[in-house]
């Protein structure tokens, strides 16, 4: 199934005004429905190591099992879709991609990366995400923040310690509490919700939602949204002209068309023949 | 690091450091900050303290304590914060505001382990700390102000990133206005269709014109000055009789824009 009909994808990374290097990854496949977006760090290039091989992993080896198997197609043992599965075991395959070569080249120690992953099918998705790279929804006039950072300062927010408010002042912004590469086995976080059309997702690393507030980002998302390499231009833009102190990312996914899974007699008939 | 003044009726009695997670303050002997006396509570409250940030916590004393005047459970303690405790007083000093933080360590992303509250230490510091001065915003057109046409579709692994270095200032810029102080301000006005002398002040960080579906245009606001971009419809803009490309086109003072059939003419306000 070809969803670059269905789905409309714009990316743009910038290192920013302060960074020599780009420590973000960003990879996109509009044919399989399948988003990518990764934010390195560790010494030298190894964080740009760690987010390369974090995207580039999850990309190919997702696109070769959805030739085989779809993910919406039925996993026999649980009798749940493969989406999450799928998602689950080629996360785990990066990271021990990345620990490993952190554990085996000295350059390389301690780098990892965060990560988010969306996965488009039978008009849901799967979003998995480690650390705090974000995905935001725009659904009609509503701008909302979907994924929950693994973060001090979230976990902070969550107990009671302090208010989403105080949170903007901590100069803790900065200490995740997971990452993908750090230690030999790591815990995606997956949901699945339901996609409906317009839609318009918003992948991207906390060098966007430091800089620019939430309620300027959804304006951006909300005027601009006809056309997503502009906007996504226009994020990053924002994010350097309010100091760009980090590197930014940013994915911008359009729901044109309804992309239900293949529901008729002849998928049946494929389906007793493979 | 963080530090506690304590005085009574004015006077200055003691100073303490925030060294440790947990300080404790109360009337018995083992706290770390003792005050003997009756309105005191023998476990009063306790400071916890991590990397920059303390948070306040009464652990149920009789007499209560107040920050600021208010009466508080728990309180992320900010800069210049008085907490009461009957009638002494401690005063929250953190000297240690962001914009003093190098800008190399600022923001970096760093992993917090389960267990262990020490952030890991980056194996060498990079060579970004020899640029640490951060780059004034307002340093010239930066390549963003025009990006690239570029066609995004298949997947894009690692891609490059759109070349810093260009970001040279380029304070010659013939139309870019020169760096106004203070937020810039600028309008529209349409000079033909039916709402002709209409004004419309350039306040957001971008202004949409033009009609959804039809042409759209948008107007963006940024330190720099004003910049019209080509948003939706097959006709593209014209500025000054000239039709803009996909780019980012900056603003002068009196430029006569012209959008699905509407003339109007954009000028700064001081």
């Amino acid at each position: 199934m070809d969803f670059s009909d269905a789905l409309e994808i714009a990316s743009a990374t910038d290192p920013g005004m302060v960074r020599s290097h780009n420590e973000d990854s960003v990879a996109s496949d509009a044919t399989k429905g399948l988003v990518v977006l990764a934010d390195g760090m560790g010494g030298y290039n190894a964080g740009e190591v760690a987010s390369g091989m974090a995207t580039t992993v999850i990309t190919t080896e997702l696109q070769q099992l959805l030739e085989r198997m779809p993910a919406y197609s039925v996993d026999e043992k649980t009798g749940k879709v493969m989406a999450e599965k799928i998602m689950r075991d080629q996360i785990a395959k990066a990271n021990t991609s990345i620990y490993q070569a952190a554990q085996s080249q000295p350059q390389y120690a301690g780098m990892g990366t965060t990560l988010v992953v969306v996965l488009f099918y039978d008009n849901r998705l799967a979003v998995a995400h480690i650390g705090d790279s974000r995905l935001y929804l725009l659904r009609g006039e509503q701008f909302s923040q979907v994924t929950k950072d693994h973060s001090l300062l979230q976990e902070q927010i969550d107990s009671g310690l302090i208010t989403p408010e105080q949170a903007k002042q901590s100069a803790n912004k900065n200490l995740v509490t997971r990452a993908l590469g750090i230690d030999p086995a790591v815990e995606a976080e997956i949901h699945e919700y339901d996609a409906s059309l317009g839609d318009i997702y918003l992948l991207c690393s906390d060098g966007l939602c430091d800089m620019v507030s939430d309620e300027d980002i959804g304006m951006v998302i909300q005027t601009l949204g006809a056309n997503l390499t502009l906007c996504a231009h226009q994020l990053v833009q924002m994010a350097n002209d309010n100091g760009g102190r980090d590197n930014v990312s940013v994915i911008l996914v359009r729901v044109r068309q309804e992309f239900p899974a293949p529901r008729g007699i002849v998928a049946k008939l494929k389906g007793w023949f493979k | 690091m963080a530090k506690l003044i304590l005085s009574m009726d004015g006077l200055v009695l003691k100073e303490f450091s925030l060294s440790k997670e947990r300080t404790t303050i109360g009337r018995k002997p083992h706290n770390d900050i003792q005050i003997d006396n009756l309105a005191v509570s023998g476990e009063h409250a306790v400071i916890v303290t991590i990397l920059n940030d303390s948070f306040l916590e009464d652990l149920g004393s009789t007499n209560g304590t107040l920050v600021n005047g208010q009466s508080v459970k728990k309180h992320f303690l900010q800069n210049n914060d008085v907490v009461e405790l009957g009638k002494y007083k401690l005063k929250y000093v953190n000297e240690a505001p962001a914009g003093q933080i190098k800008a190399a360590d600022f923001e970096k992303t760093m992993v917090l382990r389960p267990g262990a509250l020490r952030p890991m230490a980056p194996p060498a510091p990079t060579p970004v700390a020899a640029q640490a001065p951060a780059v004034p915003a307002a340093s010239g057109l930066s390549s963003m102000g025009a990006p690239p046409a570029k066609s995004f579709g298949d997947t894009m692994v690692n891609q490059a990133p759109i070349a810093p270095a260009q970001t040279a200032p380029n304070p010659a810029s013939p139309t870019a206005p020169a760096a106004a102080t203070g937020p810039l301000k600028g309008a529209i006005q349409l000079l033909s269709g039916g709402n002709a002398g209409r004004e419309l002040e350039l306040t957001k960080p971008l202004t949409t014109l033009g009609k959804p579906g039809v042409q759209v245009a948008v107007i963006t606001r940024r330190p720099q000055g004003f910049f019209i971009t080509h948003v939706e419809g097959a006709n593209h803009p014209v500025v000054n009789g000239k039709t803009l490309d996909k780019q980012a086109h900056p603003l002068g003072d009196h430029d006569i824009i012209e959008l699905a059939g509407v003339k109007m003419e954009f000028f700064l306000k001081s």
